[in-house]
């Protein structure tokens, strides 16, 4: 009832003021006491709950990064799920904050529907994966097949020109949700699903024989995910994609969860000085504490340890850094620099 | 005068009917075998039966596991229904994601609500008028109960879902919908033209549409059409969709019964002095209800049954906690035993509203 | 009895009436120009609603930077459509996938609508007959159904049908040519050549030759009682002639037969599994309520027909077919006709199962991909706003050609 009333009386109040530009999405998050999160409403190593109810995974964690950058613990968020029909208009509608939820970064998202990409966070690729017993070792083979495709995403575009392309005929088998996609590649209602290639690994890890299942060779797409926000508000997206950054100049910095505390007190690198803020007012240029990003850091890690504990190799879902790791090491991850 | 002797019989115990004409065997020839096409359907209904039946039962009953922990579990066991599934998630799919240590507040709503229901139902309760004091104070009690509010822990109503969703949504769009479409009848067939314009273009669009392209627009639109920063969240904005889509509906209804009184009753009341809104209250609209009782328990009926197709804007139904539990690993795959689960559920209570209607109908029986 | 009395007091009352000044409640009393007001009013809140909402939205759509204009439908589309009445590829434009979208809800509405109407007469007949073990079976056929919603019937149809159909590679063969699996039940195609031009005129011949042996048998039987068998003659007429014409022609019909080749079939006439699911549980969802919409009407008409039907010796299954039947289609019809709307409705679930309709296409797929929700929402609207005042009307006319006009 009270939110009710206080929406009619913003309301109001507005409407009273004339045309008046949005109220800013950091007010609007601190008066709120948590930001709100667009996840996935269910995908294996990206956004699923555990069996304690909670929401885990590596882009719920971006979640919880941002919202300890604002209110210093990992508490500060909750969880929309959205489908992938749903999310676009979950977000111009204020009805969230952020969306986490494995977006592919494309101009007419980026231009058309007047959204904001702050930065890519996993690099990927469209795949498709089919049973063994198929007899397919490559995608040029998949003439005639039948495809699970997910609607609303750009997978359902790649593979039209794909096939197209390649003057081959296939069967589009539509559905909303990753789930009801694995249930009918596993019943046999299609030869192929088809998404990135880290929810194909993911879907993989879930299935009960991984190993009668094969990820075919060829990567059809780029499909750089990253996180989101509205246009206009340059505020709130400088917020978001300078976690991101964090998290990942941590990791090329060499500071994690164990040792961010150590390094908070001072250090001899400039650069981890001034990222930890022990010099200069970096957070409050953004509107946060000078500690913000020991803050993310205490609460999730960095992105190496981000990676790791969701879709590393050490878990069923078994993805390798790849692209993915930093630039130092061989992969594309590249943030500027703190200053 | 000769003296009469009549003859005095001994009464001879009567012997009993031959079986071909009482019992159990002459119902089986008159109703199964009475004539060849009898013969004939009797003997296909009886193998259809046998052949759906047994297997039936024993997939689901005798050979059923009631707990295991996965389904590789389940399979290994047998190769009945899986019930486990349900039986494991229970708490999913009757609170949703309600905090689990405030599960008592919906148990207590849900008990309040049959006290509240209870007068409304049946007339032979006593101390009727008490309790239906109550029942008026009921929607507020319900609403700080399950939102929170006065000292007890705010609960989101994205958190809701499973049973307790269908129930808040059916009832509060039944509650609601039935005074609006009294209304919208009335309005429909008023005297005043712009009023009836307005009514009979509302009813004429939202019946002409299917409810799922309605949620479609409460889930993309409705925002649209608010005051720039405001947003209902998703719940509210269903029930209102899912409240004027009943509206219209109950409105032909009303319309009907409003129709079957006979003029003579308007007129007499006028005569009588009585106004226009004071003869609607005493005289028309309580024969009008009665007639299209019928006709109204069935749209409460759909309603109740349209609930499930929140699933399509993402609110977690019955259904939709089903398939949150089919994508995960260790249940994939029994989508059937937890589709005729929600089956039963809704049958039970669709079940029941419809024998209620016929007791309504029966208690109120005047002959007509 | 003082008559004059009273006269005179009502003489003072009027002329007293009429001296006083003209007061603001005399408006109010006077029925005319209240309700006049109450008019006025009415349009004044109405008008000013709509502005605030169009106000709202207007600035809404700017603050957010959404454009608006229809002239997104001519842009390709961009994705494919795996069952289509007509030709689509994903280079086509949006208003053709609307188009495509809008010939399957047409598709599974027609089909859907025989079906449920052959199985609710079916139901609703079996159910009143004096046979107890079929009258309760219908009756539990129909309690079941229809108090299930319908879009448990349709997931559970479609999982029942993908998870325990065959895959492809081992599809079953009920008979040689029609293969059944998982991905739809296959059937021959058969493709009319360019000799096969008889076979169309002796169809349309066939067919002129049976409406006319009905109505002259008609109108022999009003004029002298004797029945002309017309439905075993005209059955024999539409099957022999064209078969005669198939014979006499040079190039018979050939055959698409379906293949499997590679990973599924090809060729022939596919029924696909999203399309068979959702006509099923539309049809015997719908079928329940027809049944018990034909046992009222059938219940309703008078005993009394039933009984001087039986006095003069005219069998039960005539009975049923030439007295009841039609006096019970009176009642039937409006209700029958609201079923159809409710079923052509009911369609649009089609996207919980993946079957492409106009709600999946211009309602879901366009919508997300162009982020179009106004437009397209509006479109899909007024689509299904035409097919229902459609269908109303037809009903509107119906009721009115077969009810009984009131003296």
């Amino acid at each position: 009832m009270n939110r009710f009333l206080l929406n009619i009386a913003t309301g109001s109040v507005l409407i009273g003021l004339g045309t008046l530009a949005q109220a800013a999405t950091l007010d609007d998050v601190k008066s709120k006491g948590h930001v709100q999160c667009g996840i996935n409403t269910g995908l294996p190593g990206f956004a699923y709950k555990d069996n304690a109810g909670e929401w885990q995974g590596f882009d719920v964690d971006f979640c919880k990064a941002v919202g300890a950058a604002i209110f210093g613990n990992a508490g500060g968020v909750k969880y929309t799920n959205l489908t992938g029909a749903t999310r676009f208009e979950a977000l111009k509608s204020r009805e969230i904050d952020l969306l986490s939820r494995n977006t592919t970064w494309t101009y007419s998202r980026d231009v058309d529907l007047k959204l904001t990409f702050v930065g890519v966070n996993y690099y990927d690729g469209q795949g498709f994966i089919a049973k063994k017993e198929l007899g397919v070792s490559s995608a040029s083979e998949l003439n005639g097949a039948s495809v699970c495709i997910q609607t609303g995403t750009t997978t359902e575009l790649n593979l039209a020109d794909f096939f197209r392309v390649n003057k081959m005929d296939y069967e589009p088998v539509p559905i909303e949700n990753n789930e009801e996609a694995r249930s009918n590649y596993l019943a046999g209602r299609c030869d192929v699903y088809t998404t990135d290639a880290s929810g194909l690994a993911a879907s993989r890890a879930s299935f009960k024989n991984p190993d009668e299942h094969i990820v075919l060779p060829e990567i059809i797409s780029k499909e750089p995910l990253g996180p989101l926000v509205r246009h206009g508000d340059d505020e709130w997206g400088d917020i978001v994609r300078w976690t991101l950054n964090a998290l990942i100049l941590a990791e090329e910095y060499g500071v994690d969860s164990s040792n961010v505390e150590a390094l908070a007190s001072g250090t001899d690198n400039p650069e981890i000085n001034r990222m930890l803020g022990n010099e200069g007012e970096y957070g409050a240029m953004l509107g946060l504490d000078r500690d913000w990003v020991v803050n993310v850091i205490k609460a999730t890690g960095n992105y190496s340890e981000i990676f790791d504990r969701n879709i590393g190799p050490d878990t069923p879902i078994g993805l390798s850094r790849g692209q993915n790791a930093s630039y130092k090491d061989g992969g594309i991850l590249y943030a500027p620099p703190f200053r | 005068m000769t003296r009469i002797t009549h003859k005095v019989y001994d009464k001879v115990e009567d012997l009993p009917a031959p079986i071909t004409s009482i019992g159990v065997l002459p119902w089986f020839r008159d109703n199964l075998f009475s004539s060849k096409t009898n013969i004939a359907l009797s003997i296909a209904a009886i193998y259809l039966t046998y052949l759906i039946i047994p297997p039936l039962v024993q997939w689901a009953i005798i050979d059923a596991v009631w707990f295991a922990g996965s389904r590789t579990e389940c399979w290994a066991t047998s190769d009945g229904a899986c019930w486990a599934i349900i039986t494991t998630r229970i708490d999913q799919f009757v609170y949703g994601d309600y905090p689990s240590g405030q599960r008592w507040r919906v148990n207590l709503t849900f008990i309040l609500l049959s006290v509240a229901l209870a007068p409304i139902l049946f007339n032979k309760i006593p101390q009727r008028a008490r309790f239906l004091l109550f029942s008026l104070c009921y929607p507020v009690v319900a609403y700080i109960l399950l939102i929170g509010g006065f000292g007890l822990q705010e609960v989101e109503t994205a958190q809701f879902g499973g049973f307790l969703l269908t129930l808040v949504i059916g009832i509060t769009g039944i509650s609601i919908s039935l005074p609006l479409g009294i209304l919208l009848a009335l309005g429909r067939q008023s005297d005043l033209f712009i009023v009836r314009i307005i009514c009979v273009g509302f009813i004429e669009f939202i019946r002409g549409v299917p409810l799922i392209t309605l949620l479609f627009v409460a889930s993309t639109l409705l925002n649209y059409f608010l005051p720039p920063g405001t947003s209902f969240n998703l719940l509210v904005r269903v029930l209102i969709m899912v409240t004027l889509f009943s509206a219209a509906y109950l409105a032909e209804v009303v319309r009907g019964g409003l129709q079957a009184v006979p003029k003579g009753q308007i007129e007499a009341a006028n005569s009588i002095g009585l106004s226009y809104w004071v003869s609607m209250r005493l005289i028309v609209l309580p024969q009008a209800l009665k007639v299209s009782i019928p006709g109204i328990v069935n749209s409460f009926i759909a309603l109740f049954k349209d609930t499930t197709l929140v699933i399509i804007v993402g609110l977690l139904d019955p259904l939709g906690i089903g398939k949150a539990t089919l994508s995960d690993a260790t249940w994939q795959g029994l989508s059937t035993e937890v589709y005729i689960f929600v089956a039963i559920f809704f049958f039970i209570c669709c079940f029941s509203m419809s024998r209620y209607s016929m007791y309504l109908e029966r208690r109120l029986h005047t002959g007509h | 009895m003082h008559l004059g009395a009273p006269q005179q007091m009502s003489k003072t009352a009027t002329t007293e009436r009429s001296d006083q000044a003209f007061r603001i409640s005399d408006v109010w009393a006077n029925k005319r120009s209240r309700s006049l007001i109450i008019q006025i009013i009415a349009v004044i809140l109405l008008l000013t609603f709509i502005a605030w909402i169009v106000d709202n939205t207007i600035q809404n759509l700017s603050n957010l930077g959404v454009e608006t204009g229809y002239g997104f439908l001519w842009d390709p589309a961009n994705y494919d459509i795996n069952q289509r009445l007509i030709d689509y590829t994903s280079r086509s434009p949006h208003a053709r996938a609307a188009l495509v979208g809008f010939l399957n809800t047409a598709l599974v509405a027609v089909l859907g609508i025989v079906f449920a109407t052959m199985i609710g007469f079916t139901a609703g007949v079996l159910r009143l007959s004096k046979n107890w073990l079929v009258a309760k079976l219908m009756t539990v056929y129909i309690e079941f159904t229809r108090n299930v919603p319908v879009l448990l019937h349709i997931l559970l149809c479609y999982g029942i049908v993908v998870n325990s159909l065959p895959h492809p590679r081992v599809a079953a063969e009920p008979m040689s040519g029609f293969f059944l699996s998982n991905r739809g039940f296959y059937l021959p195609r058969p493709i009319f050549e360019d000799g096969s031009w008889p076979i169309a005129i002796a169809i349309l011949v066939a067919l002129v030759f049976v409406i006319w042996f009905a109505v002259h048998a008609k109108r022999v039987q009003n004029k002298t009682g004797v029945i002309y068998p017309v439905l075993p003659v005209s059955l024999v007429v539409i099957i022999v002639l064209p078969l005669l014409a198939y014979f006499f022609s040079e190039n018979p019909v050939t055959v698409d037969w379906p293949e499997l080749k590679g990973f599924n079939f090809v060729g022939g006439v596919a029924i696909k599994p999203e399309f068979f699911a959702l006509w099923f549980a539309l049809s015997i969802y719908t079928g329940a309520f027809i049944a018990e919409i034909v046992r009222g009407g059938i219940l309703a008409v008078s005993h009394g027909q039933t009984e001087a039907s039986y006095a003069l010796g005219i069998k039960p299954s005539w009975t049923t077919r030439l007295i009841v039947l039609p006096q019970a289609m009176r009642v039937i019809l409006p209700p029958l006709i609201n079923q159809f709307l409710n079923l052509t409705k009911n369609s649009s679930l089609a996207i919980a199962v993946g079957y492409m309709d106009v709600t999946a296409t211009i309602g879901r797929i366009s919508l997300n991909q162009t982020g179009r929700a106004l437009e397209c929402m509006s479109i899909l609207l007024s689509i299904y706003l035409a097919v229902s005042l459609l269908i109303s009307a037809l009903m509107n006319w119906c009721n009115r050609r077969i009810s009984l006009v009131e003296h």
